[in-house]
């Protein structure tokens, strides 16, 4: 038995059929095509799939499509500005060569969207813990911290100023 | 796509009492992040389930009661505990229990309500609630009634909850937190997205002069089938000078514990924690609560 | 130069705004989902199976079981084909097999409407199995009287591999009287190695189609070339009638150098009439039914005399195989000839190779091929050695590593350029080594800190062992930019982006206007044998190089019908000029517009080369960690390290940094916390999630720091050579060496994990 999901998905009212058993990530990927929500262990355990609920990153495999009645859901889609110019978060994932084979990459990049937007600053040791809920074998994580690191830090120096996210 | 037969959305705790009375084999479903795991894995599948994860406002939030005891709602994810006020300023161990739960995306969806109604010896805030002595506060059709958390667990997954009844408040009484430094460890492979070997809870008073312990609470997780107690290691503390207390609790807990050997621990790899960590748990406890050790 | 620029990937703009497509993300129409029934027992036999609940269910299209599938058994490793028989691959598998030999063994399929409706008949299917008790061990698998797992290997022996250097010149008859000889320190090790997983990201994933009477399977791999040639042998078709297509793929590691569930996938659709079926496998399956590391146990004794020299070594190893050959042999032969190789025995050398099959989920191919397990033994046994003997451990590898000009004896492969030593005194130096050794020398209490340290070499590609082969195609656009096709795969490690700097180097144009196909399908994909053995920069690079070169020629000589006046011509960024003056004298994009629609000659400039490279070199390396050990509770934390690298001349510096932090992790991972752990009674595997592997989180890793020593290799085609797989090779021996240092406790068994350790530490009275 099909419903009816209305929400706001990447700045846009979304009405779409959902099947009642099924997880966000699957409506995100399956009905609204939005593939940069990936799914690499469908329990929650490495982060692919983490899209922003309200504002929270949360691993949208573990997450039932019918709980985003009414809310606003956010994924890497949505990051690029209406001149098409890469949201700062990306800018720094390309320029820190933090992307390797690309696929914790989306979700990385939404945990980094809500650590941003927090508005504060933090220590090396507390983004190491902000990013924890992400799996990543090609980049030791290094270069991933390197980029949010600058990515806050570029945003802490333009406090005031709306990002694009 | 879950392999659920249906899901119920309750509107409100009534209507979930209601619906679970109505079909007393359905599951609730709060933060989902243990529940779908388990339809995943095929332990639940083909489930019914009844919703109560849009029921924030009725089962979110941390309060403090006008007699002092701190109410947290069971909805409450471990993130809210965390960087509730209320809890960072009178019970500061339990934030950083719940802080140390998966990653923060569980974090941000996983309830303290239900780390405490799946069971689970591991669960990250269970040691500390034992410690705290916490009372669950439980409604079904004919009204609510409160269970105190040394009578909650009965036996691994299993907890005094009937089908048709919800957790709605978890109490802290203000005797069982006020004037008591903690201290929570979780011992654990990784430093996140694990569960813990070994979690170690420690409360204490001090004496006014910072020396004496006066009163000590320590609570473990998988050092048995449930969350435990170690009665005669508190006992056997309380009233020793601080120094003396540390070193002597790890042995004193060893009475207290049964781990076992699973294929994620030996049994003597667990006492070995149980020992070093208690006196760990409580000589940084005792810190945090003033003491110059 | 655009070999050396340190250029953005090519394709992270795709990737950080999720327009990169995966396999799963490329909509097809309507598929059909398939899922495999895996055995509950890992020995014996499948003796019945009742599909008819099953085949009853509404949704269910099509259930398939190990009684239907062809009789073909079919080979899995990411090997070139050889044209001798005595070195194809070992074919032990069918598509389903009624002989169970692992735990989780493919013995059934269902094709359904939906995911969910193949999950639940696969639950309503009934085996009756003839069941025999796990194997789990080589020791075991070898005893007499075991059950043989294949009939072919009645012994369970899939391998046996006895090698001893020549010793003309010696007075000694074997390496077993210097081993024995009063005059000379003897030294006896055993080391042991965990089996581990890759865990790319990215699940194993296809889907496969008919069309045109042929079949197209779409999957993430790093072979896609080899992944056709495999799907043709196993259902006994024409190659020719195969079409695989490869999009990016999230991580591969060498598991995806597997041909792991393409024939079946492909098989079900010609079961189907042909439609669509998805093959989409999950994390779980991925841990129990996909490749691993090999556990490799090592005897080793070595032979130093008292100056330091190692006169003979002796290497005895013992690989668990599981229940399929996959890489087979391969991989331990590899590990005994990287021991070897590393160091010079002044006398000689024995080596002996052991590859067994047991009922353990079946290792393969694996960041290092058996490297990481030998230089975990090599590198312990060294240190061993110095500790025991009172000499440096620095001195004592450096004045036996490989030298300049070494040739192998076996396989001739040659020492044509090291850095080895300048990458040591620059890890040294990083790691303060002479300041912390000193200063951690004695210590005392329950938290201690160490340094310590590892070298090794690796070889680039496969030659001699097998064909190295690759092909690289250029076409020239019309406004002056070039397409670039190859066989070789972008698997994450940045393949893509190095093969646009090595065209563009070759051709005399900036990077940017190549523009590569990242995807290969190999009804257009000039052949290559893919991403394995860190062959593609050294290989493939011969190609791009040979074909921008001629790219190159063909464009300078079009150039000339158009400036028959003009001087000698060079092609430079984006203009033809004055090769003495540098005067532009005709942009690219003219002389291509007219080379395109020229009414008097018309010529579409291509250029195609194959590259058949008969050559291989050596790479170098070291890292250096220091750690601290909290004794009572058995934990590491490794406060800093670093990887010293000499690949050659680097392609890409920011990127080759990239890819050594991502060996650096795995690592960590495979010294500290990483392991299989199968139960012993069922041969199940109990932590094939990724909850209870504990692949380490950024909150589990210390900064990263990789340095490197740029040599340029005579042999490598712009002065390059391996980089992908060796940083993940020093690092456990040198965080082992560290904890040694740090408790003066050896642990010779991976991984070091908490409880190994107390136990170690609790046996060294330290607790």
């Amino acid at each position: 038995m099909m419903e009816i999901l209305s929400c706001t998905v990447n700045g846009k009212p979304v009405e779409v059929g959902v099947d009642p058993r099924e997880s966000l990530a699957d409506t995100l990927r399956e009905r609204l095509g939005l593939t940069s929500v990936k799914k690499g262990c469908e329990v929650g355990e490495c982060g692919a799939c983490t899209v922003l609920v309200d504002g929270t990153a949360i691993d949208s495999c573990i997450y039932l499509a019918v709980w985003a009645q009414g809310k606003t859901i956010l994924t890497v889609e949505g990051l690029q500005n209406e001149n098409g110019e890469l949201n700062p978060i990306q800018r720094a994932f390309v320029e820190e060569a933090a992307v390797q084979c690309g696929f914790c990459t989306p979700g990385i990049i939404m945990s980094a969207v809500e650590i941003v937007g927090s508005g504060q600053q933090y220590t090396r040791e507390e983004l190491r813990k902000l990013i924890s809920g992400h799996l990543c074998r090609c980049t030791g994580y290094q270069n991933i911290l390197n980029a949010v690191e600058r990515a806050v830090n570029e945003a802490h120096k333009f406090v005031g100023k709306s990002t694009d996210a | 796509m879950y392999d659920i037969a249906s899901i119920y959305q309750a509107v409100s705790v009534a209507d979930a009492i209601r619906a679970l009375e109505a079909d007393p084999s359905a599951l609730v479903i709060a933060g989902g992040t243990d529940v779908l795991i388990k339809i995943r894995e095929g332990k639940l599948a083909g489930c019914r389930l009844v919703s109560i994860h849009e029921l924030g406002e009725e089962l979110s939030g941390v309060t403090q009661a006008p007699n002092g005891d701190i109410e947290i709602g069971p909805l409450t994810t471990f993130r809210g505990v965390t960087f509730s006020k209320i809890i960072r300023g009178n019970i500061p161990v339990l934030g950083e229990a719940t802080d140390q739960a998966g990653g923060p995306q569980l974090r941000a969806a996983g309830t303290i309500g239900g780390n405490v109604c799946n069971g689970i010896t591991s669960a990250d805030s269970a040691s500390t609630l034992m410690a705290l002595d916490a009372v669950l506060r439980v409604r079904g059709p004919r009204g609510e009634r409160e269970v105190p958390i040394s009578q909650w667990y009965k036996g691994v997954g299993k907890v005094d909850l009937a089908p048709y009844e919800l957790l709605v408040k978890i109490v802290i009484p203000r005797d069982n937190y006020e004037g008591y430094a903690g201290h929570y460890i979780k011992y654990a492979q990784r430093s996140a997205m694990d569960i813990a070997t070994l979690g170690v809870s420690c409360l204490v008073k001090l004496s006014g002069d910072k020396k004496v312990v006066e009163d000590a609470a320590l609570a473990f997780g998988v050092a048995g089938p449930v969350p435990m107690r170690a009665t005669s290691a508190e006992a056997a503390v309380r009233g020793l000078p601080v120094e003396q207390a540390v070193t002597a609790i790890g042995k004193a807990a060893l009475e207290d514990v049964n781990p076992r050997t699973s294929w994620r621990a030996s049994k003597e790899f667990r006492i070995q924690l149980v020992e070093e960590l208690s006196g760990r748990a409580l000589a940084e406890a005792a810190r945090r609560g003033g003491a110059a050790i | 130069m655009e070999v050396g620029r340190e250029l953005f990937r090519v394709d992270a703009v795709d990737k950080v705004t999720g327009r990169a497509k995966y396999t799963d993300d490329i909509r097809d129409g309507p598929m059909l989902s398939a899922k495999i029934l895996h055995s509950t027992i890992a020995n014996g036999w499948v003796k019945r199976i009742d599909t008819s609940a099953a085949q009853a269910m509404p949704g269910v299209v099509k259930v398939l079981t190990c009684f239907d599938v062809p009789d073909i058994q079919y080979p899995t490793p990411g090997h070139p084909w050889s044209v001798e028989k005595a070195h194809q691959d070992v074919c032990d598998r069918k598509l389903l097999n009624r002989r169970v030999r692992i735990y989780g063994d493919d013995i059934a399929a269902v094709v359904a409407e939906d995911p969910i409706t193949a999950q639940r008949a696969l639950e309503r299917i009934r085996v009756e199995y003839e069941e025999y008790p796990p194997v789990l061990t080589p020791e075991a698998a070898m005893a007499p009287g075991t059950e043989p797992i294949h009939t072919e290997h009645p012994d369970n022996i899939l391998a046996h591999m006895d090698l001893r250097t020549p010793m003309p010149e010696s007075d000694f008859q074997s390496v077993e009287d210097v081993l024995a000889c009063p005059a000379y320190h003897r030294f006896q090790g055993r080391y042991a190695t965990q089996q581990v997983q890759h865990c790319h990201l990215e699940n194993p994933i296809s889907y496969a189609y008919m069309e045109g009477g042929r079949i197209t399977v779409v999957t993430s791999t790093q072979i896609p070339h080899i992944v056709r040639r495999v799907i043709g042998q196993a259902l006994g078709i024409g190659w020719g009638q195969i079409r695989v297509i490869k999009p990016y793929i999230g991580g591969g590691f060498g598991n995806k150098q597997e041909v792991l569930y393409e024939p079946l996938n492909a098989w079900l659709t010609t079961q189907v009439g042909g439609r669509c079926v998805k093959l989409d496998i999950s994390r779980e399956e991925t841990f129990q039914n996909t490749r691993s590391r090999h556990p490799i146990a090592f005897d080793v004794e070595a032979a130093v005399d008292g100056d330091g020299f190692l006169m003979a070594r002796s290497c005895r190893a013992v690989s668990n195989q599981g229940g399929y050959a996959s890489h087979g042999n391969a991989i331990v032969a590899n590990a005994i000839t990287g021991f070897r190789q590393l160091y010079l025995d002044r006398i000689g050398h024995h080596s002996e190779a052991f590859t067994v099959y047991t009922n353990i989920p079946s290792p393969g191919a694996m960041r290092g091929y058996g490297i990481p397990q030998a230089n975990f033994a090599l590198e312990c046994m060294m240190e061993d050695i110095a500790r025991e003997m009172g000499l440096d451990p620095i001195e004592f590898r450096l004045q036996n590593a490989m030298p300049l000009g070494y040739v192998d004896p076996f396989n001739g492969i040659t020492c044509q350029s090291t850095g080895l030593a300048e990458c040591v005194a620059k890890g040294r130096e990083f790691i303060r080594w002479d300041e912390l050794r000193a200063r951690y020398q004695d210590q005392t209490g329950p938290v201690r800190r160490g340094v310590g340290m590892a070298v090794f070499s690796y070889k680039t590609g496969v030659y001699p062992i097998s064909l190295e082969t690759a092909s690289a195609r250029l076409i020239l656009n019309q406004d002056g930019t070039v397409q670039l096709q190859l066989g070789a795969t972008e698997i994450g490690q940045g393949g893509d982006t190095v093969f646009s700097q090595m065209a563009a180097q070759a051709v005399g144009i900036p990077t940017e206007d190549v523009h590569i196909v990242s995807t290969q399908d190999t009804d257009v994909a000039p052949f290559d044998t893919g991403a394995y053995a860190s062959r593609q920069t050294y290989v493939t690079g011969h190609a791009i190089k040979q074909a921008g070169e001629q790219l190159r020629g063909r464009i300078l000589s079009y150039a000339r019908e158009m400036l028959p006046e003009a001087g000698a011509l060079d092609l430079r960024g984006r203009d033809i000029v004055d090769a003495d003056t540098g005067e532009a004298l005709l942009p690219l994009s003219q002389l291509a517009m007219t080379a395109f629609y020229s009414l008097e000659h018309s010529v579409h400039i291509t250029a195609e080369a194959t590259s058949h490279v008969k050559n291989n070199t050596f790479s170098f390396g070291c890292c250096f960690a220091e750690v601290e050990v909290d004794i009572p509770v058995g934990k590491v934390k490794v406060l800093r390290i670093v990887n010293v690298h000499d690949s050659g001349r680097l392609i890409n510096p920011k990127l080759a940094e990239a890819q050594v932090h991502g060996g650096m992790s795995m690592g960590i991972g495979y010294a500290l916390s990483e392991e299989m752990k199968l139960d012993p009674k069922t041969g199940r595997l109990l932590n094939g999630n990724l909850l209870d592997y504990k692949l380490p989180t950024a909150m589990d890793h210390p900064e990263l720091t990789a340095l490197f020593v740029e040599t340029d290799d005579p042999s490598g085609p712009f002065g390059n050579k391996a980089l992908g797989e060796p940083p993940a090779i020093p690092v456990a021996p040198a965080i082992r060496n560290a904890v040694l240092h740090a408790t003066g406790v050896a642990v010779n068994e991976l991984p070091m994990n908490p409880q190994r350790l107390v136990e170690a530490f609790q046996k060294g009275g330290l607790i």
